[in-house]
């Protein structure tokens, strides 16, 4: 004969709908069925959604504004601190910044656009990868925002345009920095003829940035996110002529011709080009098509992988 | 769909209404190195406008994949479905306008206050900015949330968080809300609200899929229910429905005073009477399985005293929900 083991007590009867009115914790029917048939009819279209998405995008980053300038400054700042202050005043240093190609450059001039390439990259990253690595994370945040009326494309495109906007005002914001924070007669010399070009640069390394930032984001496991600087952030940064000009490394011709697969050196090397053109930098050319054909591979590449994550 | 259930839609509701969920042999299998796993092994269900419909099942019955896939996020790997009459894979954009989703996981916007939470998401949907603030004030209202208004979503309670979770989900009058086990790790007094939240709703004509491994949950809310165990439906109907076509059993248990002696079942014959399906001896409690139940406890209680045994304590269970997948599926309801 079967036995079967049934668990003791059978289902309770919860409250009624007669209950209701009578509501605890202060919840008022009539205005729940209000909710229902006194409802404004949406009519959302793409431009309307993607321009609330990047609102809500200004919203957060106003709120943060200060953790996130705080961030942002803090490197450059303690770096030029050191490297165009400390340095040159206790006679170090400067040995090292004085070769390689500059011809009487002072190290100040050579981090001016390493520096702000840096940021592009820091802040591309900061405000693409880490978000969506959280968004991914345990609770699936995403989620929430991959049920927005827009196809998940959009929703990729508008993460690259808010980590690039992110990356675009971090470098702004480095650029006075290391213009004015270095020992007497180590002012950087900088001199920009074509301040377009400069815009331009900027923009699409921040496109750039954002557009690996979204990959990185869609292809990193959570648990692993250490990983990101040991791996990616640090020697995109020491090997991205941050603080040496490209031109330079002739010397090591092995390393010059690798350091042309890391998007960095491209950052570097357009922002040399327009700041401190005296110095040697990379062919324009070089460096448009590495900043646009970076950000349209990395987007496409970024908006696939994106999507697989989201949809399963 | 068949012509019959055109028809009775049609008889229902006013002619040629559109299902507010309908799928066909809707299909899930997820890929791995470690070998193929079908979630969801071809669920055909209709769900018709103003209706509250229940998933039930154990966890990992393939209820999350099956309102995953109805909700745009996953991926069907065969058969179809529609929500508001619009492919969910061929038409996602349209769907994600008909629908509103409250997902198992908290997936509020931490970044921002509660007020925003629902602001913006009013906005994705195409309020303007002063349509969505009126929007965002008449939620908070209805759910209680006045006082957490300005707190940022991460601070809040457990269920506040869940209110403001199905709050957000309705922002846009949603056709169809998918609610994904909404009461799941809350307590007893906050599930209770939020079974009148949603009783209201229901009764406003709100459109709801529920999936829930709470039977009383299913019992309580559901118009219709669709038990599903290991990616299919095992049976489909309203509650009397299920418990009369699903055989349902009651289940009779008494205590006795001392232990029942043995050979006890097979001397009094339980087996052959009043349709038992099973009996269970247990020190000094006996369980009996019936179909047919109407009397069955008096007698028992006759055939104890004729052996010398007193009765301690009697109970019956009725047919509910978990006797109806007991007699579904031959296993006891996990929760």
């Amino acid at each position: 004969m079967a036995t079967t083991a049934i668990r003791p007590g059978g289902p309770g009867k919860g409250p009624a709908g007669a209950d209701i009115g009578a509501a605890a914790d202060g919840l008022a029917a009539a205005s729940i069925a209000a909710l229902v048939n006194d409802a404004p009819v949406p009519r959302p279209t793409l431009a309307k959604t993607f321009w609330a998405m990047m609102t809500r995008e200004f919203r957060v980053l106003r709120r943060n504004a200060i953790s996130t300038f705080t961030r942002s400054v803090m490197q450059p700042l303690l770096f030029v601190f050191v490297f165009a202050y400390v340095l040159p005043k206790i006679g170090g240093g400067m040995v090292v910044a004085g070769g390689g190609s500059g011809g009487g450059a002072n190290f100040a001039t050579i981090l001016v656009p390493g520096l702000m390439a840096s940021m592009l990259l820091m802040q591309g990253i900061m405000g693409t990868t880490m978000p969506l690595v959280m968004e991914f994370s345990w609770q699936r945040t995403i989620e929430d925002r991959a049920l927005a009326p827009v196809p998940l494309r959009m929703l990729a495109i508008q993460k690259i345009l808010a980590g690039a906007i992110q990356s675009f005002i971090g470098a702004c914001i480095v650029f006075p920095i290391v213009l004015v924070v270095h020992a007497a007669g180590q002012a950087p010399h900088v001199d920009v003829t074509n301040w377009a070009l400069l815009l331009v640069i900027l923009v699409f390394g921040s496109t750039m940035t954002a557009s690996l930032g979204l990959l990185l984001g869609t292809i990193m496991d959570p648990r692993k996110m250490q990983m990101l600087f040991a791996v990616i952030l640090l020697p995109l940064t020491m090997l991205g002529c941050v603080y040496y000009p490209w031109s330079a490394l002739h010397t090591i011709r092995w390393l010059q011709i690798a350091t042309l697969v890391n998007p960095m050196v491209y950052m570097a090397e357009g922002l040399r080009a327009v700041l401190t053109p005296s110095l040697g930098h990379m062919p324009m050319w070089a460096v448009f098509l590495a900043l646009i054909g970076g950000t349209l591979l990395f987007g496409y590449l970024g908006t696939r992988t994106f999507r697989n994550r989201v949809v399963n | 769909m068949t012509s019959a259930t055109v028809q009775e839609v049609a008889d229902k509701e006013s002619p040629g209404i559109v299902p507010a969920i309908q799928t066909e042999d809707l299909r899930k299998t997820y890929k791995s190195a470690r070998g193929d796993v079908e979630a969801v092994r071809g669920i055909s269900l209709e769900v018709r406008p103003g209706e509250f419909f229940g998933l039930l099942g154990p966890n990992g019955a393939g209820k999350s994949t099956t309102i995953g896939m109805l909700t745009t996020l996953v991926h069907p790997t065969g058969g179809r479905a529609l929500v508001a009459g619009h492919d969910v894979v061929k038409d996602t954009v349209a769907v994600k306008r008909r629908i509103g989703v409250v997902t198992q996981n908290n997936t509020l916007d931490m970044q921002l206050t509660v007020s925003e939470n629902l602001e913006f998401r009013s906005r994705f949907f195409g309020l303007s900015s002063g349509e969505a603030k009126k929007r965002a004030a008449q939620l908070i209202d209805a759910f209680g949330l006045g006082e957490r208004r300005k707190a940022m979503a991460s601070d809040l309670s457990g269920g506040q968080a869940r209110r403001l979770l199905i709050a957000r989900a309705l922002v846009h009058k949603p056709d169809v809300l998918f609610l994904d086990e909404p009461t799941a790790a809350l307590d007893p007094q906050t599930r209770v609200n939020l079974w009148s939240i949603l009783s209201v709703l229901h009764e406003q004509g709100q459109t709801v899929l529920l999936t829930t491994h709470y039977m009383e949950e299913a019992e309580e809310l559901c118009d219709r229910i669709a038990v599903v165990d290991h990616g299919r439906v095992l049976a489909e109907g309203t509650v009397d429905e299920l418990k009369q076509n699903a055989g349902a059993v009651t289940i009779v248990t008494l205590s006795f005073e001392e232990q029942i002696p043995q050979g006890f079942a097979e001397r009094a014959g339980l087996a052959d009477m009043h349709g038992v399906t099973s009996v269970e001896i247990d020190g000094d409690t006996l369980k009996v399985v019936s179909r047919e139940p109407a009397g069955l406890l008096g007698e028992l209680v006759a055939i104890g005293a004729r052996e010398g045994l007193l009765v301690r304590d009697a109970a019956t269970q009725k047919p509910s929900l978990e006797t109806v997948f007991l007699t579904l599926t031959g296993r006891e309801y996990r929760e």
